[in-house]
């Protein structure tokens, strides 16, 4: 089947087999490898993209059902060759070890400190809990997102 | 496989008449984990996230209409916290923030699973499932509607299109017992509410929902009674024992912030 998404604000096609992600679309057919594949099941958020505006797991959406929407992926954060604040801060604080969970990460800090611009750690920890890192330990991303709150 | 997108209702339900085996998708957060890993080859996927009539809730004559594609994160965001509170605080505790932005309460009653969150909450509160077909709408008590481990009362041309409950107003909470405090497929769970009778459903350790009901003076011996209600298994998330012994621990706790 043929879907149509806009994808960070232009529209792309895609022929795509009934049954496959939204994530499996992006990554091979869509040119948008961003976001990364680790669980397929819903559980580490390295495939978090916003869908109209809201974080969803890439893996969790059937590509049939992101036909007529928006999507927005990392790749859509930065602007004119800048890094995203949220990127910015993932580099100043050595947030990145392996790099796999960064996307997702900066996808879903993205998407908090647009609803809180300046949250409370626990606020942090609630609104990153559906993402796994299994290399920093946590301590240096949640350096990351405080100071790219402190920067908005 | 094919995937049908529905708009409207009638449609859907024409659909699902037309074809019994569809599998509805709402959220997808159980559906695509099994597509994901094959072990699931629907011949059609019927896909009910443009079906607007789903979606939201509405209030009619006291009585509370959740729609069938409302998601986790709109109860535990909106007003509906001061009016389903124990069912807001089990969404709360779904997931990930992305789970809640997409699983549904519809969905949740679908799988019918015994882990399912929305579940004990909504027995204590006496829900009713809305099933629709071409056929018309019947209304289910949601203490029949889970047949057993994911099976659910559903004919094969229906569809859930929503949650009946009348808020009790009633002082009600929800507990969940797992290794953190995100991403948790209960260990065990529970809902208690006490107003002139004390009201308790346990998730995550018998086949099918359980209501125990007591009155409000037998408090002393409630616990007791909802663990003896349970019956629970070993599995790789505890044993049967521990299950038993945590219930009885949550529900004194439940009590005490129920009666406090
Ligand atoms: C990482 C992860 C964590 C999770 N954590 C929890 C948790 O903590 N607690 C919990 O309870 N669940 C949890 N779940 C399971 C899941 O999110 C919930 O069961 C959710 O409510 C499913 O809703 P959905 O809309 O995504 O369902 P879908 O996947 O779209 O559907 C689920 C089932 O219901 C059927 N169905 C859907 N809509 C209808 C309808 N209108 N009529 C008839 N049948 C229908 C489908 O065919 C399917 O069998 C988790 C899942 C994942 C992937
Ligand atoms: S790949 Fe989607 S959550 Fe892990
Ligand atoms: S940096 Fe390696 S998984 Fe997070």
């Amino acid at each position: 089947m043929r879907i149509t998404v806009r994808i960070n604000g232009e529209e792309h096609q895609a022929d795509c087999w009934e049954g496959e992600s939204l994530l499996f679309a992006l990554r091979e057919k869509l040119g948008f490898p961003g976001s990364k594949n680790a669980c397929e099941q819903g559980e580490c958020g390295s495939c978090s993209v916003l869908l109209d505006g809201t974080l969803v797991c890439a893996c969790l959406v059937l590509a049939a059902q992101a036909d007529g929407h928006d999507v927005t992926t990392v790749e859509g954060l930065a602007e004119d060759g800048d890094l995203h604040p949220v990127q910015q801060a993932f580099v100043d604080a050595g947030a990145v070890q392996c790099g796999f969970c960064t996307p997702g990460l900066v996808v879903a800090t993205t998407d908090l400190l647009r609803r809180s611009p300046h949250p409370t750690d626990d606020e942090i920890r609630e609104a990153l809990s559906g993402n796994l890192c299994r290399c920093t330990g946590y301590a240096k991303i949640f350096d990351a997102v405080r100071a790219a709150a402190a920067r908005a | 496989m094919d995937v049908l997108t529905p708009t409207t209702l009638d449609e859907a339900l024409r659909l699902k008449a037309e074809h019994p085996d569809a599998v509805p998708i709402q959220g997808g957060t159980d559906v695509m984990v099994a597509l994901n890993f094959d072990r699931e080859r629907p011949a059609v996927v019927l896909n009910l996230n443009e079906v607007r009539e789903l979606r939201g809730f509405s209030r009619e004559n006291g009585s509370l209409r959740l729609g069938s594609a409302l998601t986790f994160a709109e109860i535990e965001h909106g007003e509906l916290r001061d009016i389903v509170p124990a069912l807001a605080e089990a969404s709360r505790t779904v997931g990930s923030p992305q789970i809640r932005n997409r699983g549904t309460v519809g969905g949740n009653l679908g799988m019918a699973s015994p882990a399912g969150d929305a579940i004990p909450p909504l027995v204590v509160e006496g829900a009713e499932v809305e099933c629709a077909s071409v056929r018309g709408t019947r209304r289910v008590p949601l203490l029949e509607f889970v047949t057993g481990v994911k099976r659910n009362a559903l004919e094969q041309d229906e569809l859930i299109t929503a949650v009946w409950v009348t808020p009790s107003g009633v002082p009600q909470t929800f507990m969940k017992v797992g290794p953190r405090n995100a991403m948790v497929i209960a260990v065990v769970s529970l809902a208690v509410s006490a107003g002139d009778q004390l009201r308790a459903s346990i998730g995550s350790a018998s086949p099918r929902p359980v209501l125990v009901v007591a009155p409000r003076d037998d408090a002393a011996t409630f616990a007791e009674r909802v663990a003896g209600a349970a019956s629970p298994i070993d599995d790789v998330r505890g044993t049967e024992r521990y299950r038993r012994h945590a219930i009885r621990v949550l529900a004194e706790r439940a009590l005490k912030r129920v009666l406090a």
